[in-house]
């Protein structure tokens, strides 16, 4: 692999970013809620759905990407965010609901948008599919050698957006990937309670293209993997589908119960954390000494300390801009 | 009566599914985490322990396959309930519920039979943003062919529960978030209420009055029924004695106790959690004009999210979304 000693440290700055900023999240979420868990109360409004331990999808997609090339995320979409390159500040304030947010406060944990960094997400499960063609259908129009990436949750994979993106995109030869994280659950339901064949990526021969499955939640292995499926379709040979073995650490949204889930299964996965084992690996392989990664951690930190802070202290909008923006 | 447990509008409505299920073997539950989960607003709590994943089946994320298939299934005889957890998810299997479920008995001329309950979450009010706050219901009651039930209380979302289990034609069943009683959500007490434990059943097509007053009349449904009530208890201190309205059921529509307390307040306010335009406040607000506009001495007014998606910002939230301080000053403008 031809990663850089200071490539590497980024993804491993970038993975303490994103788990940093869902631990921060985590906690800020809980305020005001306690004793009794209250949705409605807190700093934090609404739903939250974190992606910790889903950290080497992002970020070993992301590696390849440029400010130009298109990612649509799911309802689980922070890590895809901050991977893609959105300003923590604007992205901390608005899951906040503060003015200052991406979307001034109206879209939401579930809703970011960020036109500059080429961003955006659903709450819809199986949305994000055909928007990303689209954007790699505008590219090629364009004869730009610009790609899109469509990520979603093994779940969305059962939905028919998905089967007419897959299509769609194989039809017209887009350049497109679309990337499953399979973290066995859709909230309570288990992969194999929904999904005739154990293995997504196996569905790409329905449609006559490459599908290709990660079977370790490493970051390494994605970036790889991801690397052949980007460089085809920047070359004009058209979309891939890949299917990633992740994790999901914390429940299906903050609160669950998780009666559904096997009482050791989060321990298990957690001796088992994606960044831990990066760092140890590179640390084995020579790539970084451990003050070297250390120092990566604590960046990543303090970036999101700063983004934090610069949420709570953002102003709420003015109640009467909830009016506008229905138009440009 | 006094003695009667209470109950909360979940458990309400799991028991009355329960209860049919036990009188009814053709009576069968699917969606997404309605099994162990029992329903993420647990309208199909303990089902799954007590029936099994035969008869409480969780589904994919499939919607147009699975509720596709609640209408192949009840054309054979079936009687799916069909959950999808919020009603804003139902962009994605449309075309199934509304050319199909709503059409289908009409275009075989009444020869084929749909008995269908697709149970959904509606409103807002927890900041939960554009695509998880929406109400709908007048999408639905716009098309032909759907019977639509919204409940505001335990005692009738049981009794509503059981009508449309037991109708033979397709039933849209919509409760609000906020008036299930879970733990995890602040929820209006005003929904929790007595329970008969026997099954019982509420026709279709009888709004409830749940409020009489002589001065003016609030037409509201679910939540915003209470907020209509909470406003009314208000408006008592002050001498203003305001008929909340509870429609109950969309399809069929109670035009008639709806007229005839207009024919005797003599003013009318509709209160909707939904968006203003072109939908139920218009509908009700127009029944009105056609049949009482020579009994009114103000004229009709309407509040309702004023036509923008529900934002996620609390402050921006509660700006959008009707409040009892509201609905009180606008009775209080009418009688001015
Ligand atoms: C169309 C639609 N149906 C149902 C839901 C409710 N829902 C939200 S997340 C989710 C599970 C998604 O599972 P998966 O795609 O595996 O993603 P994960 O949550 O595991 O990241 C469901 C059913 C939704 N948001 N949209």
């Amino acid at each position: 692999m031809n990663l850089s000693k200071d490539q590497l440290l980024a993804m491993y700055r970038q993975m303490w970013t994103i788990r940093h900023f869902e631990d921060e999240m985590a906690a800020a979420y809980m305020e005001g809620k306690t004793p009794a868990f209250d949705i409605g109360s807190g700093p934090v409004p609404g739903e939250m759905h974190l992606a910790a331990g889903q950290e080497p999808v992002a970020v070993g997609t992301c590696m390849h990407l440029r400010k130009e090339d298109t990612v649509v995320g799911t309802h689980r979409p922070h890590h895809f965010a901050i991977a893609k390159g959105i300003e923590l500040n604007k992205l901390a304030a608005e899951i906040f609901g503060k003015v200052t947010g991406l979307g001034k406060g109206k879209g939401g944990h579930m809703h970011l948008f960020d036109v500059e960094h080429k961003f955006s997400c659903s709450g819809i499960v199986g949305a994000s599919f055909p928007p990303a063609c689209g954007a790699a259908l505008a590219a090629k129009k364009m004869g730009k050698d610009w790609v899109a990436v469509a990520f979603a949750g093994e779940g969305a994979a059962n939905q028919g957006a998905f089967h007419e993106a897959l299509n769609l995109a194989a039809l017209w030869k887009l350049p497109v990937l679309f990337i499953i994280e399979d973290n066995s659950w859709a909230i309570s339901v288990a992969k194999h309670q929904s999904t005739a064949i154990p293995d997504n990526s196996q569905r790409a021969a329905g449609y006559g293209i490459p599908g290709v499955r990660v079977d370790e939640n490493d970051v390494l292995a994605v970036y790889e993997v991801v690397g052949e499926a980007v460089q085809r379709a920047r070359r004009g040979e058209g979309p891939s589908l890949i299917e990633v073995k992740t994790d999901r650490l914390y429940g299906h949204f903050q609160g669950d119960p998780e009666v559904y889930r096997p009482k050791d299964e989060v321990a298990k996965l957690k001796a088992n954390d994606p960044i831990l084992r990066f760092g140890n690996q590179l640390l084995e392989q020579g790539m970084a000494t451990q003050q070297e990664l250390d120092a990566a951690r604590d960046a990543a930190k303090a970036d999101v300390d700063a983004a934090f802070a610069y949420a709570r202290q953002s102003p709420y909008p003015a109640p009467e801009s909830a009016l506008e923006d229905v138009f440009v | 009566m006094a003695t009667e447990r209470e109950l909360t509008m979940a458990k309400a409505i799991a028991e009355a599914i329960d209860q049919e299920m036990e009188r009814d073997e053709r009576v069968f539950v699917m969606g997404e985490d309605v099994g162990i989960y029992g329903g993420i607003f647990g309208a199909t709590q303990g089902l799954y322990e007590k029936y099994g994943g035969e008869r409480v089946m969780d589904t994919p994320i499939s919607e147009t396959a699975f509720i596709g298939a609640a209408t192949g299934a009840a054309a054979e005889g079936m009687r799916p309930i069909v959950e999808l957890m919020f009603v804003d998810f139902f962009g994605v299997c449309m075309d199934q519920i509304y050319n199909h479920l709503a059409k289908n008995t009409y275009m075989s001329g009444g020869h084929a039979h749909y008995p269908v309950v697709l149970t959904t979450a509606i409103g807002g009010g927890y900041n939960d943003a554009a695509q998880h706050s929406q109400c709908l219901y007048s999408i639905f009651a716009h098309v032909p062919g759907l019977k639509v039930v919204v409940p505001s209380t335990a005692y009738d979302a049981k009794g509503l529960m059981i009508s449309a289990i037991r109708d033979d034609n397709p039933v849209m069943y919509f409760f609000h978030k906020g008036l299930m009683g879970l733990g995890w959500m602040k929820y209006h007490p005003r929904s929790v209420t007595p329970v008969p434990e026997e099954p019982y059943t509420i026709p279709f097509g009888q709004a409830d009055i749940k409020r009489p007053g002589n001065d003016v009349t609030i037409v509201s449904l679910a939540m915003m029924v209470h907020r209509a009530l909470d406003a009314a208890d208000e408006l008592a201190k002050e001498g203003i004695e305001a008929e909340v309205i509870d429609l109950r059921t969309l399809v069929p529509l109670d035009k008639e106790t709806v007229v005839n307390s207009v024919k005797k307040t003599h003013r009318l306010l509709v209160v909707d959690e939904d968006y203003h335009s072109f939908g139920m406040t218009g509908e009700i607000a127009a029944i009105v004009a056609e049949e009482a506009l020579d009994y009114l001495d103000a004229p009709i007014r309407r509040l309702a999210v004023p036509d923008v998606p529900i934002p996620y910002s609390r402050p921006l939230e509660q700006f959008v979304l009707p409040s009892a301080e509201r609905i009180a000053a606008t009775v209080r403008s009418m009688m001015e």
